[in-house]
């Protein structure tokens, strides 16, 4: 009897009858799902309206070895992103944004880190792994603005162009890109990647602000107060989606 | 700083929580965190955006209706917008219907109406304390309210609201000189639109938060009110679509004000070229009706899911269908997002992805058939009481089935070709849209009024308002349809410049005289309301013998709605007329136990339940951090 009663008492509660929450998972945490997933459909729409506006110009259709940039056709990304910060004139393709997404990735293990220690109240460590979050995270926003003035700067040659300016055509030589001329390509190939870029970097400096939030909390103890580490599970779920979309960026911008 | 100021709000809340500190005037009506204060800040914005909006209609129906007239008596309202021969100016007819159809779309069907009766009626159905969270509940109306003034503000610039309709299409959205209305007033749109679209993913969110948080204890979600699947659906739709749109202005706003070339190719104005070259136009449509096409659902669903509870209220009978309901609501859920190129039938798209369009739009019938036959199934045979309520929602089922059906005709790409961007279509979505989601909002509005207010609305000026409003509209919109066959296109300042828009101008005439006498006759809805506020009979706990948990809380119920403990839930909310009970209702609250003269087999099963519902009440607010 007294066995029966014990069983009844440890009955785990019916998770969809009402009057508990679902899965245990909590108002913010269900609320930052239910963010990430519109954003989804916000950078979605962005890289769609990339890939069409890029499929509507003609891919470059010679040898590799004689491609040059035209905005007749869209540029091979390898020939645009091949610079290096001290190794000027060195083809490097894709090695600096290799090691940028890399930094970044990274970023989000050691977030996973501090979201574990958060789980076992270890508030030295995620201040730890905080600390390195944050210091990943500033690492990208450098990287990418050290990429970004390297792209509006552009090569020590330039690109000539022709221009059909009412009725006559005129040749000028570009010297990187903006939002309105591109020595790369079209400007279409400019306009999407600093658009894109942009509002991704946005996202990373919005998610380092919150880490440093999180950081500044766990460190004068208001988490311990608390009780519990949720916070840095739910600012760590921004922080992962922040990564895959770049993950999805990196592939259509850099890779194909 | 930071945290400690959060230190000392999570503690305040929490005392508040324990003894209801009295918050001060500007907490409480203001910048109030509660549900209902936030519903009617919701629902008084919404009234007075739709006042402004039906008189924009009114006026530009004056120009159709009488070209020649002298209108220079508008003049103390329009200003420099009436010329010397007291004529309108075209450009502000532009504007008047730009502003019309963003305002009744996304102010008042949009915010007034889901922002209204989410807001209210999920945590007080689902037996909740407020929203999971009143901050940014508190913050999405905020932010509409910002949306409002900037968007309100527009209507007062020298060179006029945004005036390339409601759709903004680019390049004329996208140019400056284009129109007069792309400069500044087209600015505003873009700011205002994209704090409008923050305020509904804040809302939305939230919403479906707490329907899936904080339902009280045995409100599964088959024992939800339509009402609730219906506020949940639609607040799925906003959160998938609103984000498309706010990619699309932000894209817009930098063609606009950044050089790129998004949407802009091979434009020249004036004979000179413009540099943008590479963008397209189309990519924006399809962007926009990505969210446009469920737009029309985030419209339409809350003021179904209203009728089904209203329908089933004063039939004295269960809703026929419950499922199927919910599974034609999920269905056209899912379908909204996959039609939205049916809007797009003239833009040049390869034919075949038009008949795929047309296929899927066509599908669409289907589920909402199901939901026409089974509002007809439940009135069939019911004990009907006609409230102003129930008028309206009878009411929003006939214009859900007339303008559905030329949704059926719009639908096929053949037909669409012809009838694209005429009055037939004006007709069609009016109906089936707008006078269906505003019946929607009017039924909910004269329903649960008792609720709100705790008096009662003049029943004999709800019915009047009824028939007044059911025939204007009629008269209205059912004429409109030859004039869209017979070729007028929708947006002409006139059309007496044109042989074959000679005709007609009897029948343009009479749609003009029946908006004015439909907008005269909202005047007795807004005297009714406001009147009702302060002087209305005095409502009872529950006015309508309903079965809902709203009206089992106190006639004005406080912060938290519920005195002592949530109530629990032991059944659906359709116990109408059940047979073997005394009363024809059977609220939810009531278990099984208490009714065994009307309990079926099945249900008798679950009186063994009732003991392990009652024990699980772990998501309290008021008891449970959350």
């Amino acid at each position: 009897m007294a066995a029966t009663a014990t069983t009844t008492d440890t009955v785990q509660p019916k998770m969809w009858m009402g009057g508990i929450e679902p899965m245990k998972a909590s108002y913010g945490k269900l609320m930052m799902w239910f963010f990430l997933i519109s954003d989804t459909f916000t950078f979605s729409a962005l890289l769609v309206s990339y890939g069409l506006v890029r499929f509507s110009y003609p891919a470059y259709a010679g040898e590799v070895a004689d491609f040059t940039f035209s905005d007749l056709y869209w540029p091979i990304p390898e020939k645009v992103y091949e610079a290096v910060p001290f190794l000027h004139g060195v083809e490097l393709p894709l090695v600096f944004v290799g090691i940028m997404t890399f930094i970044l990735i990274f970023s989000s293990v050691t977030m996973v880190l501090a979201v574990e220690a958060g789980h076992r109240m270890d508030r030295a460590g995620v201040e730890k792994y905080m600390l390195w979050t944050i210091l990943g995270g500033f690492t990208f926003l450098g990287c990418q603005a050290w990429e970004w003035a390297h792209f509006i700067h552009g090569t020590d040659t330039g690109t000539v162009v022709r221009e059909l300016v009412n009725g006559a055509w005129v040749e000028k030589t570009i010297f990187g890109a903006n939002l309105v001329e591109n020595q790369y390509g079209p400007p279409a190939f400019a306009d999407f990647f600093f658009f894109i870029t942009g509002f991704h970097g946005t996202h990373v400096f919005s998610g380092v602000i919150l880490n440093i939030l999180i950081f500044y909390r766990s460190a004068t103890g208001f988490y311990d107060r608390r009780g519990h580490y949720e916070m840095v599970e739910k600012v760590g779920l921004y922080w992962h989606f922040v990564d895959l979309v770049w993950v999805f960026v990196f592939t259509f911008f850099y890779l194909v | 700083m930071s945290a400690v100021e959060t230190g000392i709000h999570a503690d305040v809340q929490h005392e508040e929580h324990v003894h209801h500190d009295p918050l001060n005037f500007w907490r409480k009506y203001v910048f109030s965190e509660d549900h209902k204060i936030i519903a009617k800040q919701y629902l008084i914005t919404g009234i007075f955006w739709a006042m402004i909006g039906i008189a924009m209609s009114v006026v530009f129906r004056l120009q159709l209706g009488f070209p020649q007239a002298d209108i220079s008596w508008l003049r103390p309202v329009l200003g420099q917008w009436i010329d010397e021969a007291g004529k309108l100016d075209p450009n502000f007819y532009l504007a008047l219907v730009t502003m019309h159809g963003t305002i009744m779309v996304f102010f008042v069907l949009t915010a007034g109406l889901s922002g209204t009766f989410s807001n209210f009626l999920i945590p007080l159905q689902i037996g909740a304390r407020d929203m999971a969270s009143g901050f940014l509940n508190m913050l999405s109306y905020w932010f509409f309210f910002t949306a409002s003034v900037i968007m309100f503000a527009s209507l007062f610039l020298q060179t006029g609201p945004a005036a390339g309709g409601w759709v903004v299409y680019p390049p004329l959205s996208a140019l400056p000189q284009a129109h007069e209305g792309s400069g500044m007033g087209m600015t505003l749109w873009l700011i205002s639109m994209a704090l409008f679209i923050v305020s509904q993913l804040l809302g939305g969110i939230n919403y479906i938060t707490t329907v899936i948080n904080l339902r009280t204890r045995g409100m599964t979600f088959s024992r939800l009110p339509l009402t609730i699947w219906a506020f949940l659906i639609t607040a799925i739709l906003g959160l998938i679509s609103f984000p498309v749109l706010l990619s699309a202005a932000l894209l817009l706003i930098f063609d606009r004000h950044f050089g790129t070339s998004f949407y802009l190719s091979e434009i020249y104005i004036g004979g000179e070229a413009l540099p943008n070259v590479g963008g397209s136009p189309i990519l924006f449509q399809h962007l926009f009706w990505f969210l446009g096409h469920p737009e029309v659902y985030i419209v339409l669903l809350p003021a179904l899911g209203i009728t089904s509870e209203i329908i089933a209220t004063n039939s004295r009978k269960p809703i026929f269908g419950y499922r199927a309901m919910i599974a034609s609501m999920l269905g056209i859920a899912f379908l909204a997002f996959i039609v939205w190129a049916h809007h797009m039938f003239v833009t040049g798209m390869n034919p075949f992805l038009g008949s795929v369009f047309m296929f899927l739009t066509l599908i669409i019938a289907v589920p909402s058939a199901v939901k026409a036959f089974n509002y007809i199934t439940t009135l069939w045979k019911g004990n009907i009481i006609f409230t102003p309520a129930m008028l309206f929602s009878i009411g929003l089922v006939s214009f859900f089935v007339t303008g559905g059906l030329t949704g059926i005709i719009l639908g096929n790409s053949a037909l669409d070709i012809q009838l694209h961007d005429t009055y037939f279509v004006v007709a069609h979505f009016h109906i089936v849209m707008g006078a269906a989601s505003a019946f929607g909002l009017f039924a909910g509005v004269y329903h649960w009024f008792p609720k709100m207010f705790g008096r009662m609305m003049n029943y004999r000026m709800g019915q009047i308002h009824f028939w007044l409003t059911f025939i204007g509209i009629y008269l209205v919109f059912f004429p409109m349809h030859y004039i869209g066959i017979a070729g007028f296109p929708r947006r002409y300042y006139q059309f007496t410049s044109f042989d074959f828009g000679k005709s007609f101008t009897d029948l343009n005439m009479f749609i003009t005289i029946a908006a004015v006498l439909s907008f005269l006759a909202q005047f007795i809805f807004v005297w009714n309301f406001f009147y009702s506020i302060f002087k209305g009979k005095k409502a009872t706990q529950n006015p309508w013998n309903s079965n809902t948990l709203e009206w089992t809380a106190p006639i004005n119920p406080g912060h938290g709605n519920w005195e002592g403990d949530i109530p629990a839930v032991y059944r659906w909310s359709y116990d109408y007329s059940k047979p073997g009970s005394a009363q024809d209702f059977i609220p939810q609250n009531i278990p099984y136990s208490q009714t065994p003269e009307s309990n079926l087999p099945h249900e008798n099963e679950q009186i063994a339940m009732e003991a392990e519902i009652e024990a699980q009440n772990f998501n309290d607010q008021f008891k449970n951090a959350h």
